[in-house]
């Protein structure tokens, strides 16, 4: 086996490995998301295909705690589409890795989230990141879909934040910006793109400050 | 809930997946617009640590996760591998938890 063979299948045992975690975290949030919106009046079915055509977990969490507050159809709808607005942002930036013809584009968009994005574009090389981004999307969309037909029919929820899987995400991307750091450009739009998120968060709605974020691409107008 | 509720946000949501992976395609960019969609990566990420780790129902929160993900940080600067740094972020926050440190 030639060495270059060699480190892709050592990427591809770790890429193997680190989608069965995520996968395991994001099953876990499945579940309490079934289970929230079940409480919240929606039924088994509204719940399931609610994460199958969906699929993106903060919107989801969003639009169920706004009815079961009591607020309007309108009023989860508008702060979801908050949350669920910088997939179109993760999508100018997967259009560089994801080159197929428009069907499998029209695939890919489906599954073009926090997470598939950030593993993808930490890959060094471009196979590597096609690679990465669909095994990501894949099993955060069946382990997602699984957890959530769990928690809709079990009625009942082991707590994800006992378990300090809300950090694992962070903690997830903590390890996807790191290749972003190496080029002084990177760490830049990566200090920028924190900052902006951070002093927007406290008066601005969520999902916003994410979007505020992007500001951080700017720094590529200069040439490097 | 409703139908209503359920499809109009499936309609939503993948309106904006597809929007940015179609409105490129697979068209030739002048390279400063290159250089920036390059660098969204690097500053949405970032905004995620930040969000995901200090969101609260008011803004901000420093709570267990914040414990966790410095000590993700500190062992993903030490080259640990994605799980190690994932495992490491959720044990401290829950054993943080569990002591009732920071919550």
């Amino acid at each position: 086996m030639s060495e270059v063979q060699q480190e892709v299948s050592v990427e591809d045992r770790s890429l193997a490995m680190s989608c069965a975690v995520l996968g395991a975290a994001v099953g876990v949030f499945g579940i309490a998301f079934g289970v929230g919106s079940v409480a919240a009046g929606g039924s088994v079915a509204m719940t399931c295909v609610m994460s199958l055509l969906v699929f993106t977990g903060a919107s989801q969490f969003s639009a169920v705690s706004v009815i079961a507050a009591g607020g309007s159809t309108a009023a989860a709808l508008g702060g979801a589409s908050l949350l669920a607005a910088r997939n179109a942002v993760y999508g100018l930036a997967m259009s560089r890795t994801l080159q197929g013809s428009l069907l499998s584009r029209l695939v890919a968009a489906q599954i073009t989230i926090d997470e598939s994005t950030a593993m993808s574009t930490a890959q060094q090389h471009p196979r590597a990141a096609l690679s990465a981004f669909w095994w990501t999307g894949a099993s955060v969309y069946v382990f997602w879909n699984l957890g959530t037909l769990i928690g809709a029919l079990a009625g009942n929820a082991i707590d994800p934040e006992q378990f300090g899987l809300d950090a694992a995400f962070p903690a997830g991307f903590v390890a996807m910006v790191i290749p972003h750091l190496r080029h002084r450009s990177g760490r830049r739009a990566a200090a920028i793109g924190a900052v902006a998120c951070a002093v927007t968060m406290p008066f601005l709605p969520a999902g916003v400050p994410i979007l505020c974020a992007s500001v951080g691409v700017l720094v590529g107008v200069k040439k490097p | 809930m409703t139908w209503t509720l359920v499809l109009a946000l499936s309609a939503i949501a993948y309106a904006f997946k597809a929007t940015g992976l179609i409105i490129i395609g697979s068209r030739q960019l002048p390279a400063t617009v290159d250089r920036c969609l390059g660098l969204i990566p690097a500053a949405l990420v970032s905004a995620l640590i930040v969000n995901s780790t200090l969101s609260g129902d008011d803004g901000m929160v420093f709570d267990a996760r914040a414990i966790g993900v410095a000590a993700a940080i500190l062992v993903a600067s030490r080259r640990a591998p994605l799980v190690v740094v994932i495992i490491t972020g959720a044990a401290v926050t829950a054993v943080a938890r569990a002591a009732g440190l920071a919550t």
